[in-house]
């Protein structure tokens, strides 16, 4: 038998039809619809007079454009609830199932779909929303689309896609304290660049990452997109399985017993080639922290801000100035000291319950210092009751931060919610680029025990002397 | 969808790497203005100052690449986001033809689904082609030949996937493509119910 790549053999028993030149129609198993693309994708399948496919394979919640305020409604923001409304009402008329704000399920996609078990090994996801790589962490082939490619697999539960090409991260060695999957991510951007993995499915292979516990992995491969990369996987191994067992959607068990048997077989094998290899120390790692306006664009905390002077290009030597202009940065300095306003813990990079008690380790006894604004955002309704039920919220309010309700919210700024015009951020999410937290907003993003740690300081700190002292 | 064959005018240079989809068009300008308004706010970070005001430094700005048809940039255009508006914003201030080392893979999706070609060539190249381009010089883009014709005579061949190429120059429709498989797909999905049936537990009164 041909060696194969776990990406493989998840592509290769999808494929409906060959249509050549590498190219296959794909089917494909789950879609994840939320506020700003489900909508006109739902309304474009009715308006060519089509049917959804398969509304039962299809999941739909609002979390871009809702409030994150507490005891929201439609009118907190008014802007999004036509939106949260549509969602609902075309979801309902095509029998998709709605999650509706307040109810256990709603929440961002990508947290939602893997703890209600909608997402499983060797399943092909897709959402209107490029996050959809986050979902890789069990196994799963899942990428982000347009709303085009949206409606066409409403209508017909197939994708046209090109098969990328493979390349593999290995991660090797132990995480050193006060080092977390965000941190691998942010250390692999900073080392690969931006367009690493353009036209590739990166699969996360080695022992740090055998090592990680589901929820780490669909952080590391939330940040695939980061790269370039549409697909960003994990091998599903008992760590996921055990995960899996007992969720929602998820098969129980004589059928549970029969799909770990056939998950098994999906790892790559031994012998199988990958078109690009990289290998990372992650003994090596310290926490990182990006400077600018690309999350390429990453320093370890105990490094300092890079100078233009130091580019290997003119190219570079531009993109790195117009960064440091536009964050406010003086080249040379060390990152950690650069005075903080606002932090936010949130998004689907960071928002699950073992994010949230890393943050509170951190938080608990601590406050925040005066003139920051400090927000924590659960990814999802469930992680908002899990954390409440373990204390983590009154931790957070205790420290000073605002204990808010789940949704993408400051990530993006889909709903209003802005980091102000010229106000400095660490965030942890996933993207620092020019104006996403608003415009003018000057985003570094951390891992969640850093965004505490500089909650705390009110300046860009290293968790790690927080936690010895 | 608008078929794509030939489409002529000037190229506008905008040698940046990583330009990334927000900066084409801010996510909330797609949730609360109607289409039509992008083209008051594709690249608006870069096209205006915090006041409003137009900045004359901008490329986007100068007489010769205002609505131009043709867009110029460094690697990985179009990162970031899979926001399809980031091509309704180039649409709207009248790109139909995006000429980079690289592109965002979703972003480079979404330009077929809308008659928009990306085309792909070596970063040497591009940079040549934005030297020439800079006084505003007319481009012809021919996708019936596959090459670029610059006003100085040179001609630079590019590669666009076959299936892909036959879909711009047609204006064919994706969906309608594939509706013809649907016999395929429905032995695929009876299949893997028989083989898979874990994958399909989901009914919508059960959950």
């Amino acid at each position: 038998m041909i060696s194969s790549t776990l990406f493989d053999k998840v592509w290769d028993r999808h494929v409906v039809a060959d249509l050549g030149g590498g190219w296959a129609l794909i089917h494909i198993d789950r879609h994840l619809l939320h506020d700003l693309s489900g909508p006109p994708a739902l309304a474009e399948v009715a308006a060519r007079g089509l049917a959804v496919r398969h509304p039962e394979l299809a999941f739909a919640t609002p979390d871009h454009a809702v409030s994150s305020l507490p005891k929201r409604s439609g009118r907190t923001n008014a802007a999004g609830a036509p939106l949260w409304q549509a969602l609902k009402d075309r979801s309902r008329s095509a029998g998709v199932r709605f999650f509706d704000v307040g109810e256990r399920g709603q929440g961002i996609v990508h947290v939602m779909g893997p703890e209600l078990g909608i997402v499983l090994p060797g399943t092909t996801v897709v959402c209107g929303d490029s996050h959809t790589c986050t979902n890789g962490g069990l196994g799963a082939l899942a990428f982000g689309i347009g709303s085009s490619e949206s409606t066409h697999v409403l209508a017909t539960q197939t994708l046209r896609q090109q098969k990328p090409a493979r390349m593999r991260v290995r991660f090797d060695g132990s995480l050193a304290a006060g080092v977390t999957p965000k941190d691998l991510a942010l250390h692999l951007l900073a080392t690969v660049g931006a367009s690493a993995g353009v036209g590739h499915a990166i699969e996360y292979a080695g022992a740090t990452v055998r090592a990680l516990d589901v929820e780490g992995r669909l952080t590391l491969c939330n940040l695939s997109i980061e790269l370039g990369a549409k697909v960003g996987m994990v091998a599903p191994d008992d760590t996921t399985f055990e995960y899996i067992s007992g969720r929602m959607s998820a098969p129980s068990r004589e059928l549970f017993d029969r799909a770990v048997a056939d998950w098994r077989t999906l790892a790559t094998d031994a012998d199988a080639r990958f078109d690009r290899e990289v290998a990372v120390d992650a003994a090596a790692i310290a926490p990182t922290i990006t400077w600018g306006t690309s999350p390429d664009q990453g320093v370890a905390i105990d490094g300092r801000i890079p100078d233009p002077a130091d580019a290997p290009d003119a190219a570079t030597r531009l993109a790195w100035k117009q960064a440091l202009d536009y964050m406010g940065l003086q080249p040379g300095r060390p990152i950690a000291g650069t005075p903080v306003d606002w932090v936010f813990i949130g998004s689907c990079a960071n928002s699950r319950l073992t994010d949230l008690r890393d943050a509170a380790r951190v938080a608990r006894g601590r406050k925040i210092a005066a003139g920051v604004t400090a927000w924590v955002v659960p990814g999802s309704e469930q992680v908002k009751r899990d954390a409440e039920a373990e204390g983590l919220d009154a931790v957070f309010r205790a420290a000073g931060f605002e204990w808010r309700a789940p949704g993408c919210s400051m990530c993006v700024a889909a709903n209003g919610e802005r980091v102000p015009a010229g106000a400095r951020s660490v965030s942890t999410s996933n993207r620092n680029f020019v104006g996403r937290q608003g415009p003018g907003a000057r985003t570094h993003l951390a891992s969640p025990a850093m965004a505490v740690a500089a909650a705390v300081a009110g300046a860009i700190a290293d968790v790690r002397r927080l936690e010895v002292a | 969808m608008e078929p794509f064959q030939v489409v002529s005018g000037p190229a506008a240079p905008l040698m940046l790497a990583n330009v990334d989809t927000d900066v084409i068009v801010r996510i909330e300008r797609l949730t609360n203005e109607p289409r039509e308004a992008l083209t008051r706010f594709a690249f608006e970070a870069l096209r205006f100052r915090p006041d409003g005001s137009e900045d004359p430094g901008c490329v986007l700005n100068r007489p010769p690449f205002r609505g131009a048809p043709l867009l110029l940039a460094d690697a990985n255009f179009g990162c970031g986001s899979s926001r399809e508006g980031a091509v309704w914003a180039l649409q709207a201030i009248g790109v139909r033809c995006v000429i980079a080392p690289s592109f965002g893979d979703i972003f480079f999706s979404n330009c077929f689904q809308n008659g928009v070609l990306p085309i792909r060539l070596p970063v040497e190249q591009v940079r040549v082609l934005a030297t020439l381009a800079a006084d505003g010089a007319l481009f012809t883009v021919d996708l019936l030949q596959n090459v670029v014709l610059a006003a100085d005579g040179s001609r630079w061949p590019f590669e666009v996937e076959p299936l892909r190429r036959v879909s711009l120059l047609e204006g064919l429709d994706d969906i309608g493509l594939t509706l013809k498989h649907a016999g395929a797909i429905d032995e695929w999905e009876s299949a893997d119910l028989a083989a898979r049936p874990w994958n399909w537990p989901m009914k919508t009164a059960g959950l």
